[in-house]
């Protein structure tokens, strides 16, 4: 799973059967710093998150998985609104992005 | 998923049976601001988009979600047709 911001909204008319009623949100991810990092995408909603929100989103099959026991055919969905979080002082970690 | 632009057709006489009758399309993955980034991809068309349309593209094992694209060997399918997209980045 990623962090990142929702930063718009994607409306779309003709679209899978399976993916209609789902909310489609634009993404930046970011690292651990806050900074974006990567290319946007698209990924599917299923926690009401919303446009300026921090969130976490799962990538792969199992993007579907939230809405089961439907199948909608996405690679990417939002499965946390994320309130805060809390990195240790020693900014040297190894994990650390950039 | 990605948002792509359509750019062209492929055509193709020898291939899986299982994709026979799809159509395969050539997209541009775009930002959400209509910049071109990334290379091209092909991708079967499940909701009739054609060229020049902006359209959401799933890729991965999950493509084999998309509409009768059950058990086809597929990696990249176009499952929308963008109408709009506002970005907030945009607009303020």
């Amino acid at each position: 799973m990623n962090l990142a911001r929702v930063i718009g909204e994607v409306v779309s008319t003709v679209k899978d059967p399976n993916l209609v009623g789902t909310k489609l949100l634009v993404l930046q991810p970011i690292a651990a710093s806050g900074e974006d990092t990567g290319r946007t995408l698209v990924a599917l909603d299923s926690v009401g998150a919303g446009v300026g929100e921090q969130v976490f989103f799962v990538r792969g099959r199992e993007a579907a998985f939230p809405f089961y026991p439907a199948e909608p055919p996405t690679d990417a969905s939002i499965v946390g609104i994320v309130d805060h979080w809390d990195m240790g002082s020693d900014l040297d970690f190894p994990f650390r992005e950039k | 998923m990605i948002v792509a632009k359509i750019v062209g057709t492929v055509v193709a006489t020898r291939k899986d049976e299982r994709l026979v009758s799809t159509k395969l399309l050539i997209a541009r993955p775009v930002d959400p601001h209509g910049k071109p980034e990334g290379n091209y991809l092909v991708a079967v068309d499940t909701v009739d988009a054609g060229f020049g349309e902006t359209v959401l593209i799933v890729s991965g094992s999950s493509a084999r979600m998309a509409s009768g694209m059950k058990d086809c060997p597929v990696d990249a399918a176009i499952v929308g047709i963008i109408d709009t997209i506002q970005v907030r980045d945009i607009e303020t």
